[in-house]
């Protein structure tokens, strides 16, 4: 094992912020920030909630364009898998966080914050598939 | 209508974390994966920031009745570690570790306007609604589900 390509600074400035928002989001509307919880309700759920979730997503989305129009030369968006490998990917990771209620952001950041059991569970258990199937398909095959 | 501001404000921040740490990235991601081979440890620290700021406030308004904008905090109930949480997350690993994409990234990346990230965000919809539909639960909006 090397380690490589290692940025610190980034990662933890960039966690704060990440931090920041869950906290924002749990302490003015006392929900949980978890990206696949809220994306699949906002699919398939109508009512007052329905605001603030969309809300919420495209948040993240105009983050996504204000660094596209802005920095453009600041963000990579490197792809390590063609169409048919992300297209299974795609389904896989949709179906897999709606049965395990949660995904990096809801299990990873907010369930372990709060100390759940069944959010460090879940990490571990997506850390692991998640390691063993990049070793597999990068090393193996 | 301020809720809504709050939501698109913790979004907008969220998205900026994911692409300041570079999380949207999905090669910086199955860098942190790759763990047998030439291994960015990033991510983790992503989630130690994360956690360290999360966690602090988390605790500390942790014997509020309610949050200033809501009537009640929505504290997820669930506790059983059961097949469904163990068997889910293993399955979106495998999806995370094809990818490198996990859900608020995948979002992220899909203002680029490349369309390999279209068909995963696509595919992606395609497996939460998939999901939902075989599962036939009744989810109401006020009871939280399990996170």
């Amino acid at each position: 094992m090397h380690i490589v390509n290692f940025t610190p600074l980034s990662a933890l400035i960039g966690g704060a912020l990440i931090g920041l928002a869950a906290a924002l989001f749990w302490l003015m509307l006392g929900r949980i920030a978890g990206v696949s919880t809220i994306l699949g309700d906002a699919l398939t759920e109508r009512g007052p909630d329905s605001g603030w979730r969309f809300a919420f997503l495209a948040g993240l989305l105009a983050a996504g364009l204000g660094a596209v129009l802005f920095f453009p030369n600041a963000v990579h968006l490197d792809l390590a898998a063609g169409g048919g490998q992300l297209l299974v990917a795609g389904l896989l990771v949709g179906f897999g966080t709606q049965m395990g209620s949660g995904c990096t952001s809801g299990h990873g950041v907010c369930g372990i914050g709060r100390l759940s059991v069944r959010s460090i569970v879940a990490t571990l258990c997506f850390m692991v598939s998640g390691m063993l199937t990049v070793s597999i398909v990068g090393h193996l095959l | 209508m301020k809720r809504t501001a709050i939501a698109f404000l913790s979004g907008l921040v969220f998205g900026v974390g994911l692409i300041v740490s570079q999380m949207s990235n999905p090669a910086k991601v199955l860098g942190f994966l790759d763990i047998t081979g030439n291994w960015d440890p990033s991510l983790a620290l992503v989630m130690g920031g994360a956690l360290a700021v999360f966690g602090a406030v988390y605790w500390r308004i942790r014997g509020r009745n309610a949050p200033l904008m809501a009537e009640r905090f929505a504290t997820p109930t669930e506790s059983r570690i059961d097949r469904p949480l163990v068997a889910g997350a293993l399955i979106f690993g495998v999806g995370w570790g094809l990818s490198g994409f996990c859900p608020g990234p995948a979002v992220v990346s899909s203002a680029s306007g490349n369309p390999l990230v279209w068909l995963f965000v696509a595919a992606m919809i395609a497996g939460v609604l998939l999901y939902r539909f075989l599962s036939r639960r009744r989810v109401t909006t006020d009871v939280p589900r399990s996170v």
